[in-house]
């Protein structure tokens, strides 16, 4: 338990060093950034207390946001993230979610794939909602999103494969 | 009683979550106004810290290009000395204080720089014990970059002019038509000048500078040149898009201006309006 409590820690501050140092700056064709962060959110332990992961996702998104001097966005969108986690979750995992018997790099690819691609919408499409703040931007909010998202992914699914090399 | 302790806990996720959904939204709301945005701010020890400890390894990679400004800079500066000297050789001055100069410059390194937001805001290294403070203008040699917004000991939040609240009052060079430098959130090298008049001579090309109304900036510090213009729905004030001379993704060394005669020409205008 001790040892999990110190990879998240060292993962958050990783994480949002790496977001505000230098993933906020890449600003590639002018406006796509990626948003690793929300990979702390997908690698909480996949049955950690539901409260738990609001709280946390909470901190991440409030920290980024202190540094980014952008209110209270990347708070609002991790939480939501951060709250339908659960039913996530069960639509991509199914059976063996319920059982609390899964963890993150045992799962099959395609469904792993599905639980990323669903939170990073959800986190990014609120982002930017947030950021705009007007829906008369509804199409610039869409066109963010997507590009934004795309970024993010392949970021996840890059360090994800990064990672499990490292553990075997 | 028990039902109500039953609620809670099971709802207390939900509970939980419309909190700091509260939270989040309040902090937002209030940095979508002005002035406002006390408590979510970058201008303090540890992220000016960090941003300070990363500039410092970066600042290496921009050395060249800020001593090509320098020199530029000192060039015209020269030249404006070389006008001035030969226009005042006849001239003998009566009293120092006609050196006076209501304006005093703080210089100041920009240690974070946001460009690709619809809200951006820069950080800068001097803070309150520099006597930085709330409203003081923020140049370079090339023209505008943004007004102090908020500051700590050791640093400041400038709200950039590619912020979508900001609003600074500009001018054409020409003719002294005013109007608002507004952004909108588009193309960092081009702001959006409204609010001029359909009277006022518009050509492609014309420089706009600061028109010294609001005492914040000093008249005459350049803004960009019009790069195309046309008429608003009202067909009575034109939309103009003026390129910035500065490059706001890479600004480097600042000056920020101190207007001495701030208070005196404020209870001035109070007293008028009274």
């Amino acid at each position: 338990m001790n040892k999990l409590l110190i990879s998240n820690i060292t993962r958050f501050i990783l994480l949002v060093l790496l977001q505000v140092l230098i993933l906020s700056n890449i600003n590639f064709l002018g406006f796509i950034n990626p948003y690793l962060y929300v990979f702390f959110i997908l690698l909480l332990p996949l049955n950690l207390n539901h409260w738990k992961v609001l709280i946390y996702s909470f901190l991440i998104g409030i920290i980024i946001d202190v540094f980014q001097d952008s209110g209270g966005i990347n708070a609002a969108a991790s939480l939501v993230a951060a709250y339908f986690r659960p039913y996530v979750l069960k639509f991509a995992f199914g059976v063996s979610y319920e059982f609390q018997t899964i963890k993150f790099y045992q799962t099959p690819f395609a469904q792993r794939l599905t639980y990323i691609l669903l939170i990073v919408f959800i986190h990014h499409f609120v982002l930017f909602s947030f950021a705009y703040f007007n829906f008369t931007y509804i199409l610039e909010i869409l066109k963010n999103m997507l590009f934004s998202g795309i970024f993010t992914v392949l970021l996840v699914v890059i360090s994800m494969i990064l990672f499990r090399k490292r553990r075997r | 009683m028990q039902q109500i302790v039953n609620f809670l806990i099971k709802y207390k996720n939900t509970l939980l979550f419309l909190l700091l959904l509260f939270l989040s939204v309040f902090f937002t709301v209030q940095s979508h106004s002005y002035h406002k945005s006390k408590f979510i701010n970058s201008a303090n020890f540890l992220t000016g810290g960090v941003y300070n400890w990363v500039n410092d390894i970066d600042e290496y990679f921009n050395l060249k290009e800020y001593n090509n400004r320098l020199v530029e800079e000192n060039k015209y500066l020269r030249s404006r000395l070389g006008e001035l000297n030969a226009k005042n050789l006849d001239t003998i001055y009566q009293d120092t204080s006609s050196f006076d100069n209501p304006y005093k410059f703080i210089s100041a390194k920009v240690i974070r720089n946001q460009f690709s937001n619809i809200d951006n805001y820069i950080l800068v290294n001097k803070g309150e014990r520099d006597s930085v403070h709330n409203d003081l203008g923020v140049i370079t040699s090339r023209g505008i970059v943004g007004i102090v917004e908020e500051s700590s000991n050791n640093f400041s939040r400038v709200i950039s002019i590619l912020n979508t609240n900001s609003s600074i009052s500009v001018q054409l060079k020409n003719t002294n038509h005013f109007g608002s430098l507004l952004w909108n959130g588009k193309d960092p090298n081009i702001v959006q000048l409204e609010e001029v008049p359909r009277l006022a001579p518009v050509h492609k090309g014309d420089t706009i500078t600061t028109d010294g109304r609001s005492y914040i900036f000093p008249k005459g510090i350049p803004v960009g040149v019009v790069n195309d213009f046309e008429l608003d729905v009202n067909q009575s004030y034109y939309k103009i898009n003026v390129r910035l001379f500065n490059d706001m993704t890479n600004i480097g060394y600042v000056y920020i201006i101190d207007n001495q005669n701030l208070d005196e020409l404020k209870s001035l205008e109070k007293e008028e309006n009274e």
